[in-house]
């Protein structure tokens, strides 16, 4: 005699290929993500230029001074105006001195935002150079165009 | 009558829900934090303060002069280098460039030509970074890049 079985018919999908690609796709954005947020500013809309090329290796103990097209500059994640820059950059060479560095081993990396007024790239120099700093990077995006 | 119950495989299935779960917050979480870097590079500088370094004697090492002058509203309106009137033609600046100092390979450290750009205070940044790039080298037929002036520095800012 034939006995029925009573449990409903589950359809279970094969997963398989679903985690499959689901896993790539984590692997794809872990390889891909950039953690060094902190020299990036949403405000800075670089400048472009056909000859700045990544550099192959860091520079030595920069100072990365974003400038809002205002002309409000951020250090560090605070802001300043080329009057209050200096308090900031000498907190900065605080931390140099204590490593055993002085100031022209320091790299300023200017980050402008392409509308901002060129004088007050000038003027940052300028106070940089009276904190004697000596080194100044003025960045750009590679245009490959 | 004796019934015999067809013979169940004892499925060992493991939960995959929770795993799924978290597989699929990581994935949202990589895309929502995932962002395109743009590539970017630099324009080194060596600028110490004036009288911290050698003093120029030589009337040969004075610096070439880039002017750039803009209107109100921070566009560019003419340059001039060395008194020469460019318009705002920047493949007119490399050619007067190449011109002045050759497209010999410049010397390393502080050897080699140098320009002051002295540009008006409202000038955007953008035509300083293209002059720059126009005096700094430019791409040949085989995509390398040719130097030309390494040495650049800046005028006094202009209130």
């Amino acid at each position: 005699m034939r006995v029925k079985s009573n449990k409903p018919d589950l359809a279970e999908g094969d997963l398989t290929p679903m985690i499959d690609m689901t896993f790539q796709l984590i692997a794809f954005f872990m390889v891909l993500i950039n953690f060094s947020q902190t020299e990036s500013n949403e405000r800075v809309v670089l400048p472009s230029s056909q000859l700045v090329k990544p550099p192959e290796a860091p520079l030595d103990f920069p100072i990365i001074l974003h400038v809002a097209q205002d002309g409000e500059i951020i250090l560090g994640g605070e802001s300043y105006t080329t009057e209050t820059l200096s308090t900031g950059l000498r907190r900065e060479l605080a931390v140099m001195r204590a490593e055993k560095k002085s100031a022209s081993d320091a790299n300023v990396i200017i980050r402008g935002h392409q509308d901002v007024a060129a004088g007050e790239i000038q003027e940052i120099i300028r106070v940089a150079q009276e904190n004697e700093l000596e080194r100044f990077a003025l960045r750009a995006k590679e245009d490959r165009s | 009558m004796k019934m015999r119950h067809p013979v169940e495989r004892e499925k060992n299935e493991l939960n995959m829900t929770s795993m799924i779960d978290i597989v699929f917050l990581l994935l949202v979480f990589f895309v929502m934090t995932f962002k395109i870097v743009e590539m970017e590079g630099d324009f080194s500088i060596r600028m110490p303060l004036a009288g911290s370094g050698g003093a120029t004697s030589d009337v040969t090492d004075l610096p070439l002069k880039l002017r750039l002058r803009a209107d109100n509203q921070g566009r560019l309106t003419s340059m001039s280098l060395n008194e020469i009137n460019l318009g705002n033609d920047f493949d007119q600046l490399r050619a007067n460039v190449i011109s002045l100092v050759g497209t010999d390979a410049p010397a390393e450290g502080e050897e080699g030509p140098e320009i002051e750009i002295d540009t008006d205070y409202n000038l955007r940044y953008a035509y300083v970074i293209q002059a720059i790039t126009a005096v700094s080298g430019y791409r040949d037929e085989t995509d390398q890049v040719v130097k030309l002036i390494e040495r650049i520095k800046f005028a006094k800012p202009r209130r």
